[in-house]
């Protein structure tokens, strides 16, 4: 990514950052930035300190030393203002007696007016984003009696209230089927394109990839960042990963294989009678129309 | 009509009943949040730890509600600060601060035998023995908790739906939780009189778990519990005047039928809608056509599998 591409200041800046415990470093000297309107992945193995990052941003996670800042302001241990997080879905109390639109409401502590009830107003500035998000009829429902895909539109709608400039995710594609995922990051594609910055951690390399405009391999420093494209080779998701990774190339067509020993897997795959399959895949996609969407990530 | 005016002859009744609906109701409407986080454990404890402190007070020949309420609120802190240990969670940290707690007292009644009368009446509740004072200082408390859950209801519902997201959202966490503790400590307090330090827990939890069963919505649920909780504290004064029994033990009756209640109605309608949907929906065959077969794709670098057919579609034709 060239300085041109980008204003000056970073959106958020880590400078040498070590976080974690002292018995427990999670990641040291950590120096990374993310421009405005970036909308960028972070993957990484189980514990290479992905949570801890998102977490470090948003002011929870404890900071040894270094310092990250938020549009030029230092915020170390504090919230930054002006961010939107969505938590993963499996932390959520499904069980909790709230509907979308007081889950929705939360996110509007900063603006509200902490009256107990919602203001004519707020109420307005919900249901008109949850319309955008196409679960406005949903308002009055409980939040356990949505689909998987719907439950996460709540939390993104929580995280989208207030206008923020910065919006977190944490894994939004786990716990979703292959539709919903693909329906969220198109969802986020375009709320990005709207302005706003996104960075979000997830485990699905084939999604970032067919996605997202740019990827942060990260496993307590990070290993390498760019275009999933050229970022996205055996060699570099291997050592992110510390396990073999098979990265395969067709055409424009990426295909991740992060099944243990991927490199065996797919060797058998490929030289054998399934190999003329894939081939098959890669023409037939050219005729299903999904050609916009992988230039609609390179606009980015 | 002579059956629920007879009784309010009596001033005795009058005390109790108000103590008893204000004590009913507060206890009811904390409840909802002790229910949600899941602690329920910690109304239990919490009465016993504050057993320990009204013996303290009264040995020491401080002011009951001072004294107790003081040793009530730092229990609480405890507990919170042993809790986030790790490797000791929060149900034993209640277990062995307010146990602890209980023991002090336990043993200091055994000590000076001379107190165990009025000790008696705190474990088991004394509605008659509730002064126009305590009465005063009941009122003062629950119009102060209940004000004060009023006027941080956002912070205390983002606080117990998810204290970790409330804080990134700006939530003072730390001070909502402290606000909670003393409301709590002071809750329990005013309403061991009543309740008995035995029942306290019950009053708290039943009316909320009995609105939880009842509604999906927050708001109705505060709603349901309180009024749940002020029902339960008249009834139970009447069915305790009317059986002469102790009126700790008539409110949580009271409180444990309206669960039972609510319970089978929920059971109930339940079955009634699984039913009228199994005879209203036709079931349907969900027959796939044999030329659309599962067919794994990959679409500009993205691999997933969907259905797929060779044959044209109406459309295409």
């Amino acid at each position: 990514m060239s300085s041109s591409e980008h204003p000056p200041q970073p959106l958020i800046s880590f400078s040498k950052v070590t976080c974690g415990y002292k018995e427990k470093i999670v990641f040291k000297d950590l120096s990374l930035m993310l421009f405005p309107r970036q909308f960028a992945g972070l993957v990484g193995p189980s514990g290479a300190g992905k949570s801890t990052l998102l977490k470090a941003i948003l002011g929870i996670s404890p900071i040894l030393s270094g310092n990250i800042t938020f549009a030029g302001k230092q915020v170390n241990g504090s919230v930054p203002p002006d961010v939107g997080y969505v938590p993963q879905i499996e932390t959520v109390d499904w069980d909790f007696p709230v509907t979308v639109e007081q889950v929705v409401a939360m996110g509007l502590y900063r603006k509200s007016t902490r009256l107990p009830w919602l203001t004519g107003g707020e109420r307005s500035v919900i249901r008109e984003l949850l319309d955008r998000l196409n679960i406005g009829h949903y308002a009055e429902r409980q939040i356990k009696l949505l689909s998987g895909g719907e439950q996460q539109r709540v939390f993104l709608a929580r995280a989208l209230v207030a206008n923020p400039k910065l919006l977190i995710l944490d894994e939004p594609t786990s716990g979703v089927d292959v539709k919903t995922q693909h329906a969220i990051l198109h969802l986020l594609g375009e709320i990005n394109r709207k302005g706003v910055t996104i960075l979000l951690t997830t485990h699905d390399l084939n999604a970032v990839a067919r996605h997202l405009p740019w990827v942060i391999c990260f496993n307590q420093k990070v290993v390498a960042q760019g275009d999933p494209d050229e970022v996205f080779t055996s060699e570099v998701l291997s050592r992110t990963y510390q396990s073999d990774m098979a990265v395969f190339r067709q055409g424009d067509v990426m295909m991740v294989d992060d099944s243990p020993k991927a490199g065996h897997h797919f060797a058998k795959h490929v030289h054998g009678a399934d190999s003329q399959d894939y081939g098959h895949h890669h023409t037939s996609h050219e005729s299903h129309g999904h050609h916009e969407s992988n230039e609609e990530r390179h606009r980015h | 009509m002579n059956f629920i005016t007879d009784p309010l002859k009596y001033e005795f009744f009058v005390h109790g009943i108000m103590a008893a609906s204000l004590v009913g109701g507060i206890c009811a409407l904390i409840g909802v949040y002790i229910v949600l986080r899941r602690m329920s454990y910690i109304g239990h404890g919490l009465s016993h730890a504050v057993f320990g402190g009204a013996v303290v007070s009264t040995v020491m020949q401080w002011n009951f509600y001072i004294g107790a309420g003081t040793w009530g609120f730092l229990s609480v802190l405890l507990i919170n600060a042993v809790a986030r240990k790790k490797k000791v969670g929060a149900d034993a940290a209640i277990g062995v601060i307010t146990t602890a707690s209980f023991a002090v007292g336990v043993a200091i009644i055994s000590r000076y035998r001379k107190f165990t009368k009025s000790f008696e009446a705190t474990l088991f509740g004394n509605i008659l023995g509730v002064t126009t004072e305590d009465l005063w200082i009941i009122a003062i408390v629950v119009l102060v908790s209940a004000l004060l859950i009023f006027v941080f209801y956002r912070q205390f519902l983002f606080t117990t739906f998810d204290a970790e997201v409330a804080r990134i959202y700006g939530v003072p966490v730390d001070w909502v939780e402290r606000l909670f503790s003393l409301i709590l400590a002071s809750v329990i307090i005013v309403s061991m009189q009543v309740m008995g330090v035995t029942m306290i827990a019950a009053g708290i939890i039943m009316p909320a778990v009995t609105a939880r069963v009842l509604t999906d919505n927050f708001n109705k649920m505060v709603f349901l519990s309180v009024l749940l909780g002020i029902l339960g504290g008249t009834l139970g004064m009447y069915t305790s005047f009317y059986f002469d029994v102790s009126s700790g033990a008539t409110i949580v009756l009271v409180a444990a039928g309206f669960f039972v209640i609510a319970y089978l109605y929920q059971m109930m309608r339940e079955k009634f809608w699984a039913f009228k949907q199994a005879r209203d929906v036709p079931v349907l065959k969900e027959e796939t056509p044999t030329h659309i077969h599962l067919h794994d794709e990959s679409h500009s670098g993205f691999y997933h599998v969907h259905e797929h057919s060779h044959e044209k579609s109406e459309d295409q034709e």
